[in-house]
C-alpha cells in the first residue's frame, strides 16, 4: 500500500463517506439519516482539499473556495432538513423514515 | 505528517462509525461534533485554516445545535432518546452495499498513479518510501480568499447568500406551528 | 523564591483545573470538589508570593514572556503573561482574600444541594480573575474579563429558583455588557492605532514609549486626541465592571447571590477588575480622559455614600459602600495616583471582604434576616463577629492611625488635595468621608446594639470555627495593612510605582489633611449616633419608623428609592424604545403596506384579464393533452415506493455496478 498522503486522503474521504451511507441506509431514524448525509457531504470536502492541496496548481484558492460554498449549502441543507424533520414529527408522532411514505404512488 | 493524517482519519472514522450506530441520539449528536472536529483538523493539516476555522463554526457550532434541537423537540418523554433497535436485515444489506462501494472507490484510488497530478515542478513522488516528499503547499491567506470571494466568486457569493435566506425562511415555515392560533380563531 | 514570567500561567491553571474537576464530578463528590477548590486556590497563592518577592527583587522591571496564539494571513496574535508589582500584589491579595472566602464559603453553603456547583463556580471565578491579572495582553485580558461576568452571572443566579435572584443575575450581565462594548470598541480602536495589544513587549507594547508617541502624535477626532478617546473607551469598560455612575444600578441587586459570592464581587475580584485594568493602562491615559475619570470616580462616591444612608438591607448597605469606595479608586486614578488607588484597593478587599462575610456570619446565624430593622442586640451574642465587623467598620470608615482604610483613603486625599486639576473631585471626597462614617454607625447601632427587634435576632448564637476563623484573619490584616503605606514610609506606593527607595515624610508635612478627615470622621460618626445610637433603648420593635426618616422623611423616602435611578432608566431609555418600536410599527404598517397593497391590487388585475383570456380560447385543447398526460404519470407513479432507503440503497448499488462495468469492460 502506498504512503503517499493524497491516496490516503482519498481513502480517508472513501471510508467517512462509506461510513456516512451505511449509517443512512442502516438507521430508521430520520435524523441519524440525515446525519449519515451530513458526513458523506463532508466526505466531499475532503476531497476538495485533499486535491486541493496535492493536486496540480489551478489557482491558489480553488478548493478551498468549493468548500467554503459547500459548507454554506450544507448548512442550509441540515436547516432545511431538520426542520423537515420537526413538520413530519408533527404529522405522524415520529420520525422513523420507513413509516413517511404517504405520497407513494 | 503522515502519522498524523493516519491518527486524524482514525479519530474522525471511529467517531462517526460509534455515533451511527449508537442507540441514544444524544451521544451519537455528541460523537458526531467529535468527528466533524476531527475534519475540521485535517483540514488544519491540510494547511487550509480558513476552512477550519468554517467547519468548526459551521459544524460544529451551529449545526450541532439544530440537530440537538431536533433531537429534544422529537421526543416525547424525558427517556425518549434511546430509540428501539433497527432491523437486522437492512443493516446488513446496508454494510454490504456500504462495503461494495468502497470496494470500488478504493480499487479506483489505489489503481491510480498520482504522480501526473503532482504540482508543476515538482518530480514524481517516490513510492512507497515512507518519508512523506515536502511538497510547496498552496497557501491561501483570508486576504487571498476575501479577494477572490469579492472578484471572482462574486456571483456565487450572491447565489449563497439568497439561497441560506430562502433556506433560513422554508425552515421557519416547515417548522413552524400553523395549529393551534387558527385553531382559535376560526368559532 | 523567584518565578519566572514563563510559568505565571499557573496560577490561573490551578483554579481552572479545580473548576474542571468540579464540572466533572458527580454532584456527591461534595468533599471532593470543595477540597479541590481550597487547595487549588491556596496553591496559586503560594505561587502569587513567589511571584511577589520576584517582582519585588526589581520594582521597576516588567518581566514578560509572550507567545505567539495563533496566525492569520499576515496577522498574528500574540498572547503573553507579564509579571510586575501591581500584578503580583494584586494576585496575592486575590488568591488569600479568595482562599479565605472559600473556607468560609464551607460553613455558610453547606446545607444549600448544590454545594457542588457552587465551588465549580468559585474556582471558575478565581481563575478568570487571576488570568486577567497575568495577562500582559488586552485580547487575553478580554477574554478573561468576558469570563470573570460570565462567572458572577452564574454566581449571583446562583439561586436562580428566586425570581429576584435570576433578574439580577441578568442584570449584571446586561449592564457590565454595556461597558465592555466601549472596551471591545477601544481595544479595537487600539490595535488599529497601535498594531498590538500587548502591553509590554520589548519595546513595541501598547504602554511603552514607541506606541505611546505614535498615539500621542496621532489626529483629533472631534476634539478629542485619539489617546482620549481610546483610554475614555476603555474606561466605559471599567465603568461597567466596577459600578461606576451612571452603570452602577447592577451591583447592589448583586447582592441576591449567596454572601460568599458576594464578598468575592465586592472585595477581592470582578470590581476590582476595572480598577486593576485602569491602573493596568495607566500610561495611556492622557490628562483629559484623567480629568473625566476622576470626576466619574468622584460622583460615584458621593452617591454611593448618599444612597447608602436609607437603605435597610444589611448587604445593600456594604454594596453602596463598595459602589462609593470604588469611586475613591477611580477617583484616585483620575487624580493621577495609581499607587493610592491599588493600595486602597488591597486596604479595601480585605476590610470589605471582612465586612461581607461578617454580614455573612449574622445572616447564617438570623436564620437569613438581613433585614437591620429585624436585627439589633447581636453584640452580646455574637461577641467575636461583632469585633471583628467592627474592625471592618472602622477600617471602612478611616478611624485615625490605627485602621488600614484611614491610610489609604489618606493617601487618596493627599492625591486629590495636590492635583493640578478641578478641585471638586478633593471636596466630594470629603463629603464623602463624612457621609461614610454617618452610615457606618447606623449600620453597627442598628445591627449590633439595642434591642433583638424580632425573633430571629433574639435567638441568633455564634458561628462554627469554620466561619469565624476567616473572619480573625481578615481583621488582622484589616488593621495591619494599612502600615504598609503610611505616609512616613510608603513602602508600598514607591513599590507600584516602581521605585526602590522609599522617599517618606513627616506625619506633620500633611498634618492639616490628616486632622481635618479625622475630624470629618468624628463629625460623621457623631451625627450618626446623635441619630441611632441615642434612640436605640427605645424601639423595641422592627416596626419603629427610623429617626431619619421622622427627621427628613422626603429625603429619606428619595434616597430609599436608590435617587429613583432604576425608574430614571426606565423612564427614559425603555419609552424611547418603545417610541421607536411605535414608529416603526406605524412605518411598517402604513407606508411599506401600502406599496405591497398597491402591488396587489395591480396583480389582482392582470390575473384578471388573463382568466377571461383562458377560459375564453385556449381551454379546450388542453383537455386532451393532459389526460394522456395524467394516465402515463400514474404508470410511472408505481415506481414512487415511498422508500427513502430504497431510494438511497438503489442509487448506491447503480453506481457500484456503473463502475465495475466501467472497469471491467472499458478498462481492456
Amino acid at each position: 500500500m502506498s504512503l503517499d498522503p493524497l491516496p490516503l486522503c482519498l481513502l480517508f474521504s472513501s471510508a467517512l463517506f462509506c461510513l456516512g451511507l451505511i449509517g443512512a441506509l442502516a438507521r430508521s431514524n430520520t435524523i441519524l439519516v440525515l446525519l449519515g448525509i451530513e458526513l458523506m457531504l463532508n466526505a466531499a470536502n475532503l476531497n476538495f482539499i485533499a486535491f486541493w492541496r496535492y493536486g496540480p496548481v489551478t489557482s491558489p484558492a480553488t478548493g478551498v473556495m468549493f468548500v467554503i460554498f459547500s459548507i454554506a449549502v450544507a448548512a442550509a441543507e441540515a436547516a432545511v432538513g431538520l426542520a423537515l424533520i420537526i413538520a413530519v414529527y408533527r404529522h405522524q408522532k415520529n420520525i422513523r423514515l420507513q413509516e413517511a411514505n404517504r405520497l407513494k404512488g | 505528517m503522515t502519522a498524523a493524517l493516519v491518527l486524524i482519519a482514525v479519530f474522525t472514522l471511529a467517531t462517526a462509525a460509534v455515533a451511527l450506530s449508537l442507540r441514544n441520539l444524544i451521544h451519537s449528536a455528541l460523537l458526531l461534533i467529535a468527528s466533524w472536529f476531527g475534519i475540521a483538523a485535517f483540514y488544519l493539516w491540510a494547511g487550509a485554516e480558513f476552512v477550519a476555522f468554517a467547519q468548526v463554526l459551521v459544524y460544529v457550532g451551529a449545526v450541532s445545535m439544530v440537530v440537538l434541537f431536533a433531537v429534544l423537540l422529537t421526543r416525547r418523554s424525558r427517556a425518549d432518546t434511546v430509540i428501539a433497535p433497527d432491523s437486522v436485515a437492512r443493516a446488513i444489506s446496508a454494510v454490504i452495499t456500504g462495503i461494495a462501494v468502497f470496494g470500488v472507490l478504493g480499487a479506483a484510488i489505489l489503481n491510480t498513479s498520482f504522480a501526473r497530478l503532482s504540482p508543476a515542478g515538482v518530480p514524481p513522488l517516490p513510492s512507497g518510501t515512507g518519508v512523506s516528499p515536502v511538497i510547496s503547499a498552496p497557501t491561501a491567506t483570508v486576504r487571498d480568499i476575501g479577494m477572490q470571494l469579492m472578484s471572482t466568486h462574486a456571483a456565487a457569493l450572491l447565489i449563497i447568500g439568497i439561497l441560506l435566506t430562502v433556506a433560513l425562511l422554508g425552515a421557519v415555515v416547515l417548522a413552524a406551528q400553523d395549529g393551534p392560533e387558527s385553531k382559535q380563531e376560526s368559532p | 523564591m523567584s518565578l519566572s514570567a514563563q510559568y505565571l500561567w499557573v496560577i490561573p491553571a490551578l483554579p481552572l483545573v479545580a473548576a474542571a474537576i468540579g464540572a466533572l464530578t458527580p454532584r456527591s463528590g461534595r468533599s471532593l470538589v470543595a477540597g479541590a477548590a481550597i487547595v487549588a486556590l491556596a496553591l496559586s497563592f503560594f505561587i502569587s508570593c513567589a511571584a511577589l518577592s520576584t517582582a519585588l527583587a526589581n520594582p521597576a522591571a516588567h518581566l514578560t514572556h509572550n507567545f505567539t496564539w495563533f496566525e492569520l494571513g499576515n496577522d498574528t496574535v500574540r498572547l503573553g503573561w507579564l509579571l510586575d508589582p501591581l500584578t503580583a500584589f494584586m494576585c496575592t491579595m486575590v488568591t488569600f482574600v479568595g482562599t479565605l472566602i472559600f473556607i468560609f464559603s464551607l460553613g455558610y453553603m453547606h446545607e444549600d444541594e448544590n454545594f457542588k456547583q457552587f465551588f465549580c463556580f468559585l474556582s471558575l471565578f478565581a481563575a478568570a480573575m487571576l488570568g486577567l491579572l497575568v495577562a500582559n495582553s488586552l485580547l487575553l485580558l478580554f477574554i478573561c474579563w468576558e469570563l470573570v461576568g460570565l462567572a458572577s452571572y452564574l454566581l449571583i443566579g446562583f439561586w436562580f429558583h428566586k425570581p429576584s435572584a435570576a433578574a439580577a443575575a441578568k442584570k449584571a450581565f446586561i449592564t457590565t455588557r454595556i461597558g465592555d462594548l466601549g472596551f471591545l470598541l477601544g481595544l479595537l480602536w487600539l490595535y488599529d492605532s497601535a498594531g498590538s495589544l500587548l502591553l509590554y513587549d520589548n519595546g513595541n507594547g501598547v504602554l511603552e514609549a514607541t506606541a505611546l508617541g505614535a498615539l500621542g502624535s496621532a489626529a483629533t477626532v472631534c476634539g478629542l486626541s485619539v489617546a482620549s478617546a481610546i483610554g475614555l473607551l476603555l474606561f466605559c469598560g471599567a465603568v461597567g465592571k466596577s459600578g461606576q455612575f451612571p452603570l452602577h444600578v447592577w451591583l447592589p441587586d448583586a447582592m441576591e447571590g449567596p454572601t460568599p459570592v458576594s464578598a468575592l464581587i465586592h472585595a477581592a475580584t470582578m470590581v476590582a477588575a476595572g480598577v486593576f485594568l485602569m491602573a493596568r493602562v495607566y500610561p495611556l491615559l492622557t490628562p483629559d480622559a484623567l480629568q473625566v475619570i476622576a470626576i466619574i470616580g468622584a460622583i460615584t462616591a458621593l452617591l454611593g455614600a448618599t444612597i447608602a444612608v436609607a437603605q435597610y438591607d444589611l448587604k445593600r448597605i456594604l454594596a453602596f459602600s463598595t459602589v462609593s469606595q470604588l469611586g475613591y479608586m477611580m477617583l484616585a486614578i483620575g487624580v493621577g495616583a495609581p499607587s493610592a488607588a491599588i493600595f486602597h484597593l488591597l486596604t479595601h478587599a480585605f476590610f470589605k471582604a471582612l465586612l461581607f462575610l461578617g454580614a455573612g456570619s449574622v445572616i447564617h446565624a438570623a436564620h437569613h434576616e438581613q433585614d437591620i430593622r429585624q436585627l439589633g442586640g447581636l453584640s452580646v451574642k455574637m461577641k467575636l463577629t461583632f469585633a471583628t465587623f467592627a474592625i471592618g467598620t472602622m477600617a471602612l470608615v478611616g478611624v485615625p492611625l490605627f485602621f488600614s482604610g484611614f491610610w489609604s483613603k489618606e493617601a487618596i486625599l493627599h492625591a486629590a488635595h495636590a492635583t493640578a486639576g478641578s478641585h471638586f473631585p478633593f471636596y466630594a471626597a470629603l463629603v464623602g468621608v463624612v457621609l461614610t462614617a454617618f452610615y457606618n454607625t447606623r449600620l453597627i447601632a442598628e445591627t449590633f446594639f439595642g434591642h433583638g427587634r424580632s425573633h430571629a435576632a433574639e435567638h441568633a448564637h455564634e458561628n462554627s470555627a469554620v466561619m469565624t476563623t476567616p473572619l480573625v484573619i481578615l481583621a488582622f490584616f484589616a488593621i495591619a495593612l494599612g502600615f504598609l503605606g503610611t505616609p512616613v514610609y510608603p513602602w508600598l506606593q514607591a513599590r507600584l510605582s516602581g521605585e526602590t527607595a522609599v522617599h517618606g515624610h513627616s506625619l506633620l508635612d500633611g498634618v492639616g489633611l490628616l486632622v481635618l478627615s479625622s475630624g470629618l470622621v468624628a463629625l460623621g460618626i457623631g451625627a450618626g449616633f446623635a441619630l441611632y445610637g441615642r434612640t436605640l433603648r427605645l424601639r423595641t420593635k422592627a416596626t419603629a419608623p427610623d429617626p431619619l426618616a421622622i427627621a427628613a422623611p422626603r429625603t429619606h423616602a428619595f434616597l430609599g428609592d436608590r435617587l429613583k435611578f432604576d425608574e430614571l432608566y426606565a423612564a427614559t431609555f425603555g419609552v424611547v424604545n418603545t417610541f421607536l418600536a411605535t414608529a416603526s410599527d406605524w412605518f411598517d404598517r402604513s407606508v411599506w403596506g401600502g406599496i405591497v397593497h398597491f402591488l396587489a391590487l395591480l396583480g389582482e388585475f392582470s390575473g384578471t384579464v388573463n382568466r377571461e383570456a383562458d377560459e375564453q380560447g385556449l381551454n379546450a385543447g388542453f383537455d386532451a393533452t393532459s389526460e394522456k398526460l395524467r394516465a402515463s404519470g400514474q404508470a410511472y407513479s408505481r415506481a414512487q415506493t415511498g422508500d427513502a432507503h430504497g431510494y438511497l440503497r438503489f442509487l448506491a448499488v447503480g453506481f457500484v455496478v456503473l463502475a465495475l462495468v466501467a472497469i471491467l469492460g472499458g478498462g481492456a
